[in-house]
């Protein structure tokens, strides 16, 4: 199924309504390269975003369905969170070249997606992200699927906005290290983004960093995986799983196991900060997460909860990418409430981390249950060139293999 | 003793009483309030403001009659769920059935069959997590026994228009009853007990009614939890860890708790101790607790017969103050608005807590207290107060209403009906939500483009839903297409009809 979907995606990206390549010049030397390309911006909005106005607009069909207090959690057949989209086709298309483009980081080692591959389900497949200059940063890379949905961000919830997420690690000296005047120097002096950022906000003479945060986010907003076997059976094709999995998911969301109570259908997480007492590696300090963005005792190690939208594809997991496997994530739960706290901490534990004694068997259902929540059909395609010329897949493993690339 | 000395004793007293009732410094007198007369309570629903309702229209779908299964000793409940279309009933017949049922389907009654006192039973014995799942709306489980489960006896994800009634429920671990996220449901008419959490547990939901239920030997009876327009009444409540509680549980993505009435209940000898899971919000609560609300507003406590609970008969407290609680930063701490109308409350408090005997300290009163307070309250008030021992609201208000009777119920007269969407547009959400994956107007993706499409299905739709269901590989430079089965056939009409008319 997997590789089957992958060769289809690699089989037919050429006519995705994306930045399109006019002029392809195969040199070495890829600043020169980039300065004889020409880059415009999609008039098409992403699949499953319907144009209205200049603007795109995310059509899904949980649609069909109410929520109570409008928070869009629970069961099967519930309407989703408010959420942001509304971008113009070229926003999100500028967005999403400045997600590949590593001009974006101080020494253009680093683009956002270094740290966000697609193919690893916009994590990095690391325990802890690596920023610019090699520095290793305290905490794993967290998906992007459906951040549209979120009100919060960063593992600690600092941010509550994309785009004030977005300032973290542009400029955080040990992420990307840029500055707002070098970003913008960078980019007015590009060959190509200001005639870009001109299509993308008409009007506007010269970039603005609001701009360059609206395009990443608008680019983030249309990361949309709602389309799974699991919502299929959410829909009401029951087929679409198997008994096992149909298993899987009783256990899941059975208040045994309980992990439906905070990765809450349909987005697989409620969004809510929970202290679940995850240990940091032998003789690392506990990291306080929440308890200093709320200068709370009371949230001390406390972490957002993760979607699990895709959650195959963006080990290890975790905070600290303490655990390899899913199972053993899974199994982290089931070895009881509190069991990894350190001697000496006092740690609030949210309540619904208890003893559930699940059988072996159980916590494989679960993980097989897991695995139907994945969808990757929405994945955008990776810009064979950005405007800078450098390469857009910086800092990806083996990416020397390009895969999902334009034209490929 | 002497004449003389006896009237001397007599015109002391007198004038004792005398100066009590006649207002000694410092003294206020007594406010008596009638609860016959006076304002009722109206701040409660109002169906015109809802949203949901509003945005659904007035259409509702009828329930078509449905068929009904019969479900005999020995088969399985399940097997028949998945049998079932909406509208259908499964009937239970007197037996005993290991089993873990789910209902991800609108409009299934399950209704067990009392014979001769023999229940359909469901007994998990020990081993199966929950007895019944439900997510569907318009979920009815009626009659049955259910016992020894790990996890709930009934459980709902966001169902709408649920109806609980006359099950009789022991021993399943957390929950007996609970409904979470849903809105318009009746909890009434259950027998309830064993459960190492709360009896009867309403989450996060809407316009609910838990009526006439006997809850015991749990930890707690009745809880309303982050839910708005509830009420309770009519339920005997006794020998549980904690009677009646109305709750904002933090870190919830649900944040309130308001329009509550607790009205007509026996809240009685709740002195269990407590058996709650470690670090369990209710494993917090003291043993002998009649009424507890955290957090919750506009909490309306009347005509309840609150006796023998040791540790007080009302508490009240903000997060702040409550223990086994964290914090929220999106949730407001305080129990706002509370109301405490007459009730019969005796015999409660006679065994507290150091911190409520700490807290009357402070207030230099001694005795057994009905009614505690700990925390910031605002906007709170009671009425004819000097009928119970209390500390912490001396400073509450006298209550401008007095009583609920108009207040009937919050259930809503009709469903909460389904978000009408009509066919066409349903065939363009499936369009825009599935098919544009694979799909453009003109370029080539993973498929070919909708122009070839439509060329060659221009006027025959029904054979483009064909294909759709049961697609066959066409072209050698496409990858073949995955089936569409799972859309229903109108669906896939629809898309059909959507695609071959799409201009871009």
């Amino acid at each position: 199924m997997l590789a089957s979907r992958l060769v289809q995606r690699l089989l037919g990206l050429a006519g995705l309504p994306v930045a399109v390549v006019l002029a392809l010049v195969a040199v070495d030397g890829q600043g020169d390269a980039a300065a004889e390309r020409t880059f415009s911006l999609a008039s098409h909005c992403p699949p499953s975003f319907e144009l209205r106005g200049n603007g795109c607009y995310l059509v899904t069909r949980y649609q069909f369905y109410d929520s109570v207090e409008g928070r869009g959690v629970g069961g099967t057949q519930t309407s989703l969170p408010p959420h942001r989209d509304g971008f113009s086709p070229q926003q999100i298309d500028l967005g999403r070249l400045l997600f590949f483009d590593p001009l974006l980081s101080a020494d253009n080692s680093l683009s956002c997606a270094s740290c966000h591959q697609p193919d690893l389900g916009f994590s990095d497949g690391k325990a802890q992200s690596v920023g610019i200059g090699g520095r290793q940063l305290p905490r794993s890379a967290p998906s992007l699927w459906n951040v549209a949905f979120l009100d919060r961000f960063f593992w600690d919830a600092r941010a509550d906005t994309l785009e004030q997420q977005a300032e973290g690690p542009l400029f955080d000296p040990k992420e990307m290290g840029t500055t707002p005047a070098q970003l913008l120097a960078d980019l007015g002096a590009n060959a190509h983004y200001p005639a870009l950022f001109g299509q993308a906000f008409p009007g506007s003479e010269r970039i603005e960093l609001a701009q360059v945060k609206t395009a990443l986010v608008a680019f983030q907003s249309s990361l949309i995986s709602l389309n799974s076997r699991y919502d299929r059976y959410a829909h009401g094709h029951h087929e679409s799983l198997d008994e096992e999995e149909i298993a899987g998911l009783n256990v899941f969301r059975s208040f045994v196991a309980r992990c439906a109570e905070c990765h809450q259908p349909p987005l697989f997480t409620n969004n809510q900060i929970a202290v679940i007492g995850v240990p940091e590696p032998q003789g690392e300090p506990l990291d306080p997460g929440a308890q200093a963005t709320f200068d709370a005792e009371k949230l001390r190690g406390g972490f957002k909860v993760p979607t699990l939208r895709n959650i195959t594809r963006s080990a290890p997991y975790m905070h600290r990418g303490n655990f390899e496997t899913l199972r053993e994530a899974v199994s982290f739960y089931n070895d009881g409430r509190g069991h990894a706290v350190p001697e000496g901490e006092k740690l609030y534990l949210h309540w619904h981390i208890w003893e559930p004694d699940l059988t072996e068997r159980e916590i494989d259902l679960i993980v097989a249950f897991l695995d139907t929540l994945t969808d990757e059909s929405l994945t955008p395609p990776i810009p064979e060139a950005v405007p800078s010329g450098l390469n857009p897949k910086a800092g990806f493993a083996g990416n020397d293999h390009p895969r999902n690339l334009e034209d490929n | 003793m002497k004449a003389g000395k006896l009237i001397a004793l007599l015109l002391v007293a007198a004038a004792f009483i005398a100066g009590y009732y006649l207002g000694r410094p410092g003294e206020e007198s007594l406010v008596i309030t009638r609860t016959s007369t006076g304002a009722s309570y109206s701040g409660g629903y109002d169906r015109e403001r809802d949203d949901d309702l509003a945005a659904a229209g007035s259409e509702h779908g009828a329930a078509t009659e449905g068929i009904t299964h019969v479900v005999n000793d020995g088969e399985s409940i399940m097997e028949a769920v998945k049998q079932a279309s909406p509208g259908d009933t499964i009937q239970v017949m007197p037996g005993t059935y290991h089993e873990t049922v789910y209902v991800d389907k609108d409009g299934i009654s399950i209704i067990g069959v009392i014979r001769q006192g023999q229940r359909a039973t469901m007994d998990g014995r020990g081993e199966l997590n929950d007895a019944i799942l439900y997510s569907g709306n318009n979920f009815v489980v009626e009659n049955l026994l259910i016992k020894r489960y790990k996890g709930n006896a009934i459980m709902g994800q966001a169902g709408n228009n649920f109806e609980i009634r006359n099950n009789i429920i022991d021993d399943t671990g957390v929950y007996g009853v609970f409904p979470q996220l849903g809105k318009n449901g009746i909890v009434e008419h259950n027998v309830i007990s064993g459960i190492e959490d709360a009896a009867i547990y309403v989450g996060m939901s809407d316009n609910v009614h838990v009526a006439h239920n006997e809850v015991f030997d749990s930890v707690a009876g009745i809880e309303i939890e982050n839910s708005r327009h509830a009420i309770v009444e009519n339920n005997y409540v006794y020998n549980n860890t904690g009677g009646v509680l109305a709750f904002i549980t933090p870190g919830l993505p649900v944040k309130t708790t308001y329009d509550v009435i607790i009205r007509n209940n026996f809240i009685v000898d709740n002195n269990t101790p407590n058996f709650g899971a470690p670090g369990s919000t209710v494993a917090g609560i003291p043993a002998g607790t009649g009424i507890l609300v955290m957090a919750a507003d506009e909490v309306v406590i009347e005509s309840n017969i609150i006796r023998n609970n040791k540790t007080a008969g009302i508490i009240i407290t903000d997060h702040d103050n409550a223990p086994n609680v964290t914090i929220d930063p999106e949730s407001d701490p305080s129990p706002d608005r509370v109301m405490i109308l007459d009730n019969l409350m005796a015999n409660n408090g006679y065994d507290t807590i150091t911190e409520v005997k700490a807290l009357m300290l402070t207030e230099l009163k001694r005795g057994a207290p009905d009614i505690v307070r700990v925390g910031t309250s605002r906007d709170s008030c009671i009425i004819n107060r000097h009928q119970y021992v209390t500390v912490g609201v001396d400073d509450w208000a006298e209550c401008e209403i007095t009583n609920t009777r108009d207040v009937d119920t919050y259930l809503l007269d009709e469903p909460v009906p389904p978000r009408q969407i009509s066919l066409e547009e349903r065939g363009k959400i499936a369009y825009l939500s599935i098919c544009t994956g694979c799909h453009t107007y003109t370029g080539r993706m993973i498929g070919p483009p909708v122009q070839i499409i439509q060329a060659l299905y221009m006027d025959d739709p029904e054979g483009l839903a064909e294909y759709i269901a049961n697609p066959v590989k066409k072209r050698d430079d496409y990858p073949e297409m995955p089936p569409q089965d799972y859309l229903d056939p109108e669906t896939r009409l629809e898309v059909a009809k959507y695609m071959l008319q799409v201009g871009n």
